[in-house]
């Protein structure tokens, strides 16, 4: 069952590589119900704060707690609750559509996770490409396919990077409106430069002012 | 307990899977073996090797066979940039068990065709197999268990073709004597009771290395 979470904190997130500091105190709270839009010029730190808050990376200083009531957790600590859209994010090239929805699925403890993953396989566009290796997808199929992996398992938080990356007039549509729907009952949180996509979110944090 | 088991099973399994279909590093493996098994057939010629000798170019193939493909587990996931989407998936412990158990299985499986090759290509007669087996076995389950922690730590640098052999050296240098060791007295004959001490640090050592792995892995697979 996919854990709960109703409130992330960041408290002074700061992010140095070698020499160069990426992320200089940023800090903010979002509740379930809540969407964040993380916003940006290109190499400001937008994708690594991403990887900060989903536990993929440590930031140099400063905490990321998930809260469900009171008692505060790690990213790490809350995997099947974390959902993550990204260009960085590969999936992988010699495995089918399907097989990549059963270790998805079976990894997070899902019953019968094929039959779920077809489903949201219809709604993104991809019906009917199940059987296919991964690495015969387009660059819009691939991130359209990264949608379904990311929320076959109904995460309590969705963390899209670059939300219409390579996908056609149609699919930033439908990315839009799931968008819209999902903040209500999970924690959306986005990083992008893109007007519209920006107005998707309830609150935003400009990694350069911090 | 049930989780951790699962999870590390898939993880094998999607490893198994992705390498059926490439045949990386098993064709890197058994390639490696077969030509230096062939090259230093040749260069033996008609001459009758000694079973020290022997022992020690049959665990250099193997050493080396392993060198050129066991990193492929890990150096996969960094290159593909799949790493990140396997570390979103499941907790570090049972990305090491899959990918453990996977190179174990690999190794063993390779030296069914290495071991019948060098004991043809060499003219070896009068093994003890009852004692050669278990050598070869805990040998290589122990090397498999150094590769896998350091494929790890490697996968994750720019100079990962030599960086593997350099720091896998070291630290195999304990498996490869008591493996040299041990086969040598199978090669002449000996039973188990003759190399009991050479099998009790093969196996000590996997118990070790394998331990240590399970708790530095997390520090080496998160960023």
């Amino acid at each position: 069952m996919t854990p709960t979470v109703t409130r992330i904190t960041a408290d002074g997130i700061y992010k140095q590589f070698h020499v160069r500091r990426v992320l200089k105190g940023i800090s903010f709270t979002v509740e379930k119900g809540q969407s964040v839009v993380i916003t940006g010029p290109n190499g400001s730190g937008k994708s690594t704060l991403i990887k900060i808050l989903s536990g993929l990376l440590r930031p140099s200083k400063g905490t990321v707690q998930y809260f469900n009531g009171n008692s505060p957790r790690q990213p790490t600590e809350l995997l099947p609750a974390i959902g993550l859209v990204s260009p960085y994010l590969q999936l992988y090239p010699d495995l089918t559509a399907k097989e990549h929805l059963e270790f998805f699925g079976k990894m997070r403890g899902i019953s019968q996770p094929f039959q779920k993953g077809l489903q949201l396989m219809a709604q993104f566009g991809l019906k009917g490409r199940e059987a296919d290796l991964i690495k015969t997808y387009s660059s819009g199929m691939l991130q359209r396919m990264k949608y379904v992996l990311a929320l076959l398992h109904q995460p309590a938080v969705l963390f899209v990077d670059e939300p219409s990356a390579n996908l056609d007039e149609e699919g930033k549509e439908t990315v839009y409106a799931l968008i819209r729907e999902y903040k209500h009952d999970h924690i959306v949180i986005l990083a992008t430069n893109e007007p519209q996509e920006i107005q998707l979110g309830d609150i935003r944090v400009d990694v350069t002012a911090q | 307990m049930w989780t951790l088991l699962r999870n590390s099973m898939l993880v094998f399994r999607k490893d198994f899977r992705l390498e059926f279909r490439s045949r990386f590093a098993l064709n890197a493996i058994g390639l490696f073996a077969v030509i230096s098994l062939s090259a230093i057939s040749f260069s033996i010629g008609a001459l009758r090797v000694k079973p020290p000798i022997l022992s020690a170019l049959l665990w250099v193939v193997i050493f080396f066979s392993a060198m050129s493909g066991l990193a492929h587990i890990f150096v996969r996931e960094e290159e593909q940039q799949t790493a990140d989407t396997l570390r979103l998936l499941t907790q570090p412990v049972t990305v090491f068990l899959g990918k453990w158990l996977f190179n174990v299985i690999l190794l063993l499986a390779l030296e069914i065709v290495i071991v019948p090759l060098f004991v043809i290509f060499l003219d070896v007669s009068g093994i003890n197999w009852g004692t050669f087996i278990p050598v070869i076995i805990l040998g290589s389950v122990a090397l498999s268990t150094i590769s896998t922690i350091i494929a790890a730590i490697i996968a994750q640098t720019s100079n990962r073709g030599a960086l593997f052999a350099v720091l896998t050296f070291p630290l195999a240098v304990p498996v490869l004597r008591s493996a040299i060791q041990g086969s040598w007295t199978a090669l002449e004959g000996g039973g188990l009771t003759a190399c009991i001490s050479d099998l009790q640090i093969l196996f000590s050592f996997s118990v070790v290395i394998f331990t240590a792995s399970i708790l530095l892995f997390d520090f080496i697979w998160r960023r």
